[in-house]
């Protein structure tokens, strides 16, 4: 069950953490509880899995090159296909959706040729053609995301 | 711009930065850096853009936000940046690219929007089309079903070494 201090943390820090010696007491000062509260209820999330981390958010492309890319694969051999992908340190972000093209993943790269190359390896070792979809643009602002936690 | 340091930085702290009293000095002692200065070259990542937001990063689907579609459309190239900026302009929307047509892919507009269920995230959507005046266009609805991977973007090792 989420608190009402696990609801503020999640809802109010996405955007700005506090980039000071002892944040975590900063929060506790700005939300009227104690350090530890705060430490322990992060503790909570990230134990939970409601959180995936605390840091930074960097836009695409501004460090290495990234692009998503699209496969269809025959649905029983998703799974086994979707692993092989997974375990690429350069792949961070791997779904399956409802679509012929129904592989979505994300690879990042320190560079154009490093990007062709795992790409090309994981079209040998799949065996299925690789549609890849490089970022043109970024029309996001990203603010984080409003969470309406009520009700659940 | 970005220097060996402020890579061997983001290196270090894009895993997450540690619950303990002095997540900074940590993150220093990993990097051979006095919090002071990893505090400060953080602060200006940030005011450069370089670093898009600093905080807390959600498991949108463990909190109840089970429904994620990918919407695509095929519009005209000299509408995007208009369209894409009113997009982007929603908070249910949770990522607007542009992105290259494919010979058998015309589209060239993404968006992601996330929402507690399918109904939501369709309401969402229609929403989002008379707005923007999308409802000309041909696009196609991608929900997400299983997710066999989600992290962040995790630029290590090769990616920051002489990039």
């Amino acid at each position: 069950m989420l608190s009402h201090l696990h609801k503020q943390l999640l809802n109010d820090y996405q955007h700005d953490f506090p980039l000071s010696a002892r944040p975590y007491q900063d929060i506790a000062d700005a939300l009227g509880v104690t350090e530890t509260d705060v430490l322990s209820a992060f503790t909570e999330l990230c134990d939970n899995n409601f959180i995936s981390r605390i840091g930074p958010v960097i836009p695409p492309n501004h460090i290495g090159v990234s692009a998503l890319v699209a496969m269809a694969v025959p649905e029983q051999q998703l799974q086994q296909v979707a692993d092989k992908i997974s375990a690429y340190p350069e792949v961070n972000h791997n779904y399956e959706r409802e679509h012929q093209l129904n592989l979505w993943f994300v690879v990042i790269a320190s560079d154009a040729e490093h990007l062709r190359a795992v790409i090309d390896s994981i079209e040998q070792e799949t065996s299925y053609p690789a549609m890849l979809l490089p970022m043109l643009d970024d029309f996001f602002i990203d603010l984080g995301f409003k969470l309406d936690l009520n009700n659940d | 711009m970005i220097d060996a340091r402020d890579r061997q930085l983001l290196e270090h702290i894009q895993l997450g930065l540690p619950v303990c009293p002095r997540p900074y000095a940590e993150i220093g002692r990993l990097c051979d850096m006095p919090e002071a200065e990893v505090i400060e070259r953080l602060t200006r990542l940030k005011q450069q853009g370089l670093i898009k937001r600093l905080g807390v990063i959600v498991k949108h689907r463990q909190l109840g936000y089970r429904a994620n579609a990918m919407i695509v459309w095929n519009v005209p190239d000299n509408l995007i940046k208009q369209l894409g900026g009113h997009i982007s302009r929603f908070s249910f929307v949770t990522l607007c690219y542009q992105r290259p047509r494919q010979p058998e892919w015309p589209y060239n507009l993404y968006c992601m929007i996330h929402g507690k269920d399918r109904a939501t995230v369709l309401k969402q959507l229609e929403q989002l089309v008379n707005a923007c005046g999308l409802s000309g266009f041909d696009k196609e609805i991608l929900f997400s079903t299983r997710c066999f991977k989600q992290r962040g973007a995790l630029y290590q090792n090769t990616a920051l070494a002489d990039g």
